[in-house]
């Protein structure tokens, strides 16, 4: 993984503060557990019905019942709970998740979310997702700032079907961390070594210098 | 006064399932998933079926023999995403696949278990997955209507199971399946051990055994429902 995507997980996980329910989504947003301070009191969610989510396991060690919803083996740790997937999402449909950070193929500058469906390329299903995004008391986006084609996944209004509006209130990227206000996208910090003019000519929406010099991270 | 025994040969609580039926599968991922259940089932043959679970499992193994047996002809869901086969089945008509999210199939299937018409929920709305559901008002908000899904069998993995229908999940192998073992007319137990009542403690009960109707052992656990190592 690149030095830049590296930073930006660690730098999203000061995100998460003492005292939070937090999902992490499948793919980066997973890696941010590495990155906390250990000893964080911190609780975690997975959808599949789990509270109190431990560290991963490798296969030798793992409890074949005992997986999250990504699928990676997982453990206990003092004070887990099991439920069944009704209790799960009642869970992240009333509140109680502080924050949840998900992937995306798409932000848009008002806050909508696309990362469930390309259509004709890539529809495996919504999974858990919209109510994550919906739901969630805090929903921040983990994701590189362009496709693999070199396009912005940052954009005016997303072309791809959405998973729920105007819900994402943060984005971290591999070039800067960005937060949607009313008027828009919102530099807020920059990766080391990425101008903001970079960040700006990489965005396919307008993007507001809060101040400057940014920090950067 | 004692409670009936519902212990049952696998291949005859399975063999009541007709073609057309609805069944509801239990698990997400490989905890929960009832393998040796849907084994039978596809040696039992019944054609035309309604699936109605959490994921596709992975090819080779669970549902995927469902489907690539042609049992199948349509799947409620709500994520394919480790299963290929699945997906181009879907993409090429094959089968007929409704994704909704997560936590609103397990509403549904909560609310078929309960003996109610449906769920008012806000979820999707906005998005492509609002398309064709009824919207009401109610207290002053906006809501769909998400059907109750109800099901002909239910096919349920425990870990734990008394002769009445007693029984416990193991960790995350839970997931779906108390709820769909509320949502079938049938509901058929494969489980990893078998005891008298009153071996499980009242207290640890997680589905009660009136849900239940047959009761079947497993004599061993196949190479399925092992750790898997991707």
């Amino acid at each position: 993984m690149s030095d830049a995507r590296t930073r930006m997980i660690a730098r999203a996980a000061r995100e998460i503060a003492p005292g939070m329910v937090v999902n992490l989504g499948i793919g980066m947003p997973t890696q941010v557990v590495n990155h906390l301070a250990s000893g964080i009191p911190v609780c975690l969610h997975t959808e599949n019905g789990m509270t109190g989510v431990g560290p991963t396991l490798p296969p030798e060690q793992a409890d074949r019942n005992l997986i999250d919803a990504g699928g990676a083996y997982v453990s206990t740790m003092p004070g887990s709970a099991f439920f069944d997937s009704a209790t799960s999402f009642a869970m992240v449909r009333s509140g109680r998740l502080d924050l949840t950070m998900l992937g995306a193929f798409e932000v848009a500058a008002n806050g909508d979310l696309a990362n469930w469906k390309i259509p004709g390329k890539f529809s495996p299903g919504v999974g858990g997702g919209v109510e994550l995004a919906q739901k969630a008391r805090r929903v921040v986006v983990l994701t590189t700032h362009l496709d693999r084609a070199g396009k912005s996944k940052l954009k005016v209004k997303c072309t791809l079907p959405i998973t729920a509006q105007a819900c994402v209130a943060r984005i971290f990227t591999d070039m800067a961390v960005i937060d949607v206000t009313a008027d828009g996208f919102a530099l807020i910090e920059t990766a080391k070594g990425v101008s903001p003019e970079e960040v700006c000519a990489a965005t396919d929406a307008p993007l507001i210098l809060s101040h400057s010099p940014l920090p950067s991270f | 006064m004692r409670l009936p025994d519902k212990r049952c040969d696998i291949a005859a609580a399975v063999g009541r399932i007709k073609d057309g039926d609805t069944v509801m599968i239990g698990g997400f991922g490989v905890p929960g998933t009832p393998f040796t259940l849907i084994h039978t089932l596809v040696q039992h043959g019944a054609r035309n079926l309604t699936v109605i679970k959490n994921d596709a499992n992975e090819p080779d193994m669970g549902v995927d023999h469902l489907l690539r047996s042609g049992q199948v002809a349509r799947l409620i869901t709500t994520h394919l995403g480790l299963n290929s086969r699945a997906i181009e089945m879907m993409n090429s008509g094959a089968v007929a696949v409704e994704f909704n999210p997560q936590g609103i199939l397990a509403e549904r299937i909560r609310a078929g278990g309960s003996g109610l018409g449906g769920v008012l929920s806000d979820i999707g709305i906005g998005t492509e997955l609002a398309k064709g559901k009824q919207v009401v008002e109610m207290q002053g908000k906006t809501y769909l209507v998400e059907p109750a899904l109800r099901a002909d069998v239910a096919l349920i993995h425990a870990d734990c199971v008394d002769t009445f229908g007693n029984l416990t999940y193991a960790a995350t192998a839970q997931n779906f399946s108390p709820l769909m073992a509320m949502a079938a007319a049938c509901v058929i137990v494969e489980a990893e051990t078998v005891v008298l009542p009153g071996e499980i403690a009242a207290n640890a009960v997680q589905t009660a055994g009136v849900f239940v109707d047959h009761v079947t052992q497993l004599e061993n656990l196949t190479e399925e429902y092992a750790i898997v190592r991707r």
